[in-house]
């Protein structure tokens, strides 16, 4: 239960389908309006009357367990249960009555006979369900006493790092047994037992650490009790206020409740709970939005301004004013020395779109140049330029809730239950609700055969070969006739359909002749692509396992195909799903983070678009484009750029061919990183400047649905200035003042300069909760399915067909090099780690290992556990193996959230064709068993 | 700038747009997309490569192409 509870309106809300009309009835006499559905308990919580209960809760469906929401209608013998019993029309129903207080008091009672009565004592006094319960009963004595049989000596679990399990408080009530299977959907709590032996149990019996639990809290929401509670709240007690805010991690943009306690600017985080009210996660949450918000306050960060002359000088600490005045004045001179276009600046998708704009500003307006990039260079990049080629708008085209109206689902190069864990289970319920599922991935993920979500098809291709599956599915829809070609003709270009389906067509084309190159078995392209064509509803999900290749932008464009073949865009439960890596990659691309595009995707030669930033600016705008990151670090390495204004984001672990990376950065005559902590990158940095976690400033983060949240400062900048402040003063030392008195005024001059965000404001923001793009006078109030009824972004408002042709990646195996390496993340750690590795997440993973398959690992001599060096021809690290066969034959696998075992030493530098993403995902590599732990491997014995 | 990432950058934009089916669009497809998301030292130093060193690490389309792009 939370501290500070939102409205609990006891059961979900009705599914209400529009066939039925709304149902009047009368709740102790008030009268109130319903849909169809609507449970009592729901209809009376409408009509502000509040039933007593303890099983039900508006995140859960209804089960009718604890007895104490009984009421009485009027003609009805008995007592029904409010949550479980369905309004109707002309009911008339009494929550209160001599009779129904006696029945309750009587079900407390017995509930309390088996509960330690601590509530001074208890971590939820104040706060609990059961205590609220049994004052509003009037309950006033136990009769039964403690003397009997009872669970109070029963042990505690406390073996999860975030929360503890403490049966004697259990009532069991099932809720959190429920919210793992309802909500969070790994099944990993059961009842063991029956009657009054009935106990809840993590698992088979054991601890929730060794059971399937994945952390995601639902349950410790659910809870009513003090039974499942987080330790943080156990430690410090109840909060007395809460702040709304969004998760700074995943592409997900889950609202949550920061739940604190002490003054307003050094206040005590007691927790964070997910909010109900949050659009993108409606109550849920996952491990590390939950519970891995500690780094915030962790002793490594930095929180005062440094300088040092050469990157092998020690750091030197000094104050705001100095530190910024040695940065503009370095970047100054280095424009003097060697040009104006010398100097650059990368700005992070973790950043809120306010800080991004900023940054895009001072590059453009301060420095005078393009040079600015956003590492979602490095990741979704090419559905930028893929989507806005073919649909006109460089997004994805759906909500979340989007999928709980498909009816197939396609996942292709994503690992949602690893990286998007709250979309994903709201994905996994939609398939046990009878959706069909597609997998596209070498690896076999959890979706693919999980105990509750099976995939009907996996097409496991080779690294690299995504467009030769997507060609022989677009070849076997033209050629079986599974065009939906009324939608083709009404919706798309005649011509340019033409030449992709005369192209597709080819017999090298087909499924059978792709297989070669795919590895996938051309029969189960075929049911893959007869599935996807024959559903009502259709929807594709795609992540980095698309983009981040050489041909990430030629798969994009080759999804939009399909989609657009299909006739699955413009509705509900259908679409093209970019599932973002980070909060705000989004964001960071709408807010002109590209080195060749202004905020709102236009290109810098638009004249009209520069003339309108150059008056609101006041500065003359270059219309080329400037360097890419990666082109940034090449230009380093020749002398030609050697500036780098570098906020929020860590290239010396996170960019591909980290030799080559750390090379440049060691090439550059100022380097100023703002960060949290001295990351990777600040090795080589001559400027630190502190940075602000999302919980010390005000802003904006844009999800994966388009939808602008808002983030509201929790706690004082630790180091005395929030972000988008230090990058004002950067401006002002650069000697080109910004006038903002607050974050609002930025989002306002963003909604004044783009049209896409016109409707955009933080008043607006605050009265409706969160708003997706497209907003503006046509949409005020958003627009949640994009693409309804043409492609308004295309000329003509028609989509555009590109043809995809494979093309193989220049890495391939070879006799040195004969398996190809992926990567990929998993749940609890988040991107280079810097956050989560700071918490005490790394119980949960504490090492990158490298996946082998057994067939592999067998002719190599390695077993599970082992030290194994993996070589490519950009570098070679060390980190030990996990022998499965969720690789297939030929491809090892890893992540890259600890910069001590170095995945990205031995990515390369191929990148995609149109947009430079790196090729992260396709590296030829050998893997051989190390005699002992290497010196440097983090994690050595 | 790194040429041979120049010119491995410019072959894998040019194996894009062979494959339509229209050559004279294609060559300025080629053309176009470099413009719009080449820095202009990048494109200068290529063709300073290309001065020097000559095309023949180019693939047809893209040799079409460089000639197409402005100043």
């Amino acid at each position: 239960m939370s501290l500070l509870p939102e409205p609990d309106f006891g059961t979900p809300a009705a599914d209400a389908d529009g066939a039925s009309p709304p149902l009047t009835l009368a709740i102790d006499g008030i009268e109130v309006v319903v849909p169809a559905g609507t449970s009592l308990m729901r209809a009376a919580a409408l009509a502000g009357v509040a039933i007593p209960k303890l099983c039900a809760t508006d995140c859960l469906q209804a089960v009718g367990a604890c007895r104490l929401c009984l009421v009485e209608i009027d003609g009805r013998k008995g007592t029904p249960a409010s949550c479980t019993t369905p309004a109707e029309a002309g009911m008339r129903v009494r929550t209160q009555s001599p009779r129904l207080t006696e029945l309750r008091r009587n079900v407390m009672e017995l509930t309390l006979s088996d509960h330690p009565l601590d509530c001074l004592t208890c971590a939820a006094n104040g706060a609990c369900e059961l205590q609220d319960m049994a004052a509003a009963v009037g309950l006033r004595e136990v009769r039964y006493g403690l003397a009997g049989a009872h669970h109070l000596a029963d042990p505690r679990d406390d073996s999860n790092p975030y929360f503890g399990y403490d049966p004697a408080k259990c009532i069991v009530c099932f809720r959190c047994v429920r919210a793992c299977d309802e909500q969070q959907g790994s099944f990993a709590l059961t009842a063991t037992g029956r009657g009054f032996a009935t106990r809840i149990a993590a698992g088979t019996g054991g601890s929730f650490m060794d059971s399937d639990c994945v952390s995601c809290g639902a349950c410790v929401a659910a809870c009513p009790t003090a039974t499942l509670i987080e330790k943080t709240a156990r430690a410090t007690g109840s909060a007395e206020r809460a702040i709304a805010t969004t998760c700074a991690y995943c592409g997900v943009g889950c609202g949550f409740l920061v739940e604190v306690d002490g003054p307003p600017d050094t206040p005590t985080i007691v927790r964070m709970t997910p909010s109900k009210q949050g659009q993108a996660n409606r109550g849920h949450a996952c491990v590390k939005g939950r519970f891995a918000w500690g780094y915030a306050t962790h002793q490594d960060r930095v929180v005062r301004p440094m300088i040092r002359a050469r990157i092998t000088d020690p750091w030197r600490e000094v104050s705001w004013d100095e530190a910024l005045r040695h940065a503009a004045g370095e970047f100054r001179r280095i424009q003097r020395e060697h040009g104006r276009d010398a100097v650059g600046a990368i700005v992070s998708s973790r950043c809120t779109n306010e800080e991004d704009y900023l940054v895009q500003k001072l590059v453009r307006a301060a420095f005078g140049n393009n040079n600015v990039d956003t590492c979602a260079r490095v990741c979704h990049s090419p559905t930028g330029y893929g989507l806005g080629q073919t649909l006109g708008t460089s997004a994805g085209t759906q909500t979340f809730a989007s999928v709980d109206k498909a009816d197939v689902i396609v996942v292709i190069g994503a690992n949602p239950g690893e990286a998007h864990p709250v979309f994903a289970s709201r994905l996994k319920r939609r398939v046990r609700a009878g959706a069909r599922l597609i997998v596209i991935d070498p690896r076999a993920i959890d979706l693919v055969d999980s105990p509750h979500v099976r995939a009907d098809v996996h097409l496991q291709p080779r690294p690299g070969t995504n467009v030769a599956v997507l060609t022989a599915l677009a070849h076997v829809i033209v050629t079986e006739g599974l065009l939906d070609e009324a939608f083709v003709a009404e919706r798309c270009e005649r011509q340019s359909f033409a030449d992709w389906h005369n192209f597709v067509a080819r017999p090298e084309n087909s499924p059978e002749a792709l297989q070669a190159a795919s590895g996938v078995p051309a029969a189960r392209v075929r049911a893959a692509a007869r599935l996807y064509a024959t559903a009502d509803n259709a929807a594709i999900y795609y992540g980095l396992g698309v983009t981040e290749h050489a041909q990430g932008s030629t798969a994009v464009m080759a999804i939009a195909n399909l989609a657009m073949a299909t006739g699955n865009l413009g509705r509900e439960g259908v679409g093209v799903n970019p599932l973002r890596g980070q909060n705000n990659v989004q964001g960071s691309c709408d807010m002109g983070s590209f080195p060749h595009e202004l905020p709102g995707y236009r290109h810098v030669s638009d004249a009209a678009t520069r003339t309108a930033f150059e008056r609101a600016w006041g500065v003359d705008l270059l219309p080329t484009p400037g360097l890419r990151i990666p082109n940034m670090f090449d230009a380093a390495l020749d002398g030609s750029f050697l500036g780098l204004y570098c906020q929020g984001e860590d290239p010396a672990q996170s960019d591909p061919d980290t030799r080559h990376v750390q090379a440049a950065l060691a090439a550059m005559e100022c380097v100023v990183v703002q960060d949290l902590f001295l990351n990777e990158t600040a090795r080589f940095a001559h400027v630190f400047l502190p940075g602000s976690s999302f919980l010390e400033k005000d802003g904006t983060f844009t999800n994966a649905e388009r939808r602008i949240s808002r983030v509201r400062r929790v706690m004082a900048p630790l180091a005395g200035m929030a972000d988008w402040q230090v990058t004002l003063a950067l401006a002002e030392a650069l000697g080109y003042p910004m006038q903002y008195r607050h974050p609002s005024d930025i989002m306002d001059e963003i909604a004044r300069l783009t049209p896409t965000f016109a409707g955009v404001s933080y008043e607006k923001l605050d009265r409706m909760g969160s708003l997706q793009w497209p907003c503006n006078d046509a949409a005020p109030a958003g627009t949640p399915t994009m693409h309804v009824g043409g492609f308004s972004s295309r000329p003509g408002g028609k989509g555009r067909f590109m043809i995809a042709q494979y093309v193989p990646s220049d890495e391939q195996t070879t006799s040195r090099h004969p398996l190809l390496l992926t990567t990929g993340r998993v749940l609890s750690q988040y991107n280079v780690g810097a956050q989560t590795r700071r918490t005490a997440n790394v119980r949960f993973h504490a090492e990158d290992l490298l996946e082998i398959h057994p067939h592999d690992a067998e002719q190599r001599g390695i077993a599970d556990g082992d030290w194994v060096g993996l070589e490519s021809r950009a570098g070679a690290t060390a980190l030990r193996a996990e022998v499965t066969a969720r690789v297939q034959p030929g491809v090892v696998y890893t992540t890259f959230h600890f910069p001590e075992s170095g995945a990205n030493i031995v990515t390369t530098d191929s990148s995609d064709w149109a947009t430079n993403c790196p090729e992260y995902k396709v590296t030829a590599v050998q893997v051989r068993r190390l005699a002992r732990p290497p010196a440097r491997a983090g994690g050595a014995p | 700038m790194n040429a041979a990432h120049l010119i491995r950058m410019a072959n894998r934009i040019g194996d894009f747009f062979v494959a339509m089916p229209d050559r004279e669009q294609a060559v300025r497809d080629v053309a176009d997309h470099i413009a719009r998301t080449w820095e202009p030292r990048m494109t200068r130093d290529l063709r300073a490569h290309v001065a020097a060193h000559g095309d023949a690490d180019l693939s047809a389309i893209v040799r079409e192409a460089l000639v197409r792009l402005p100043p």
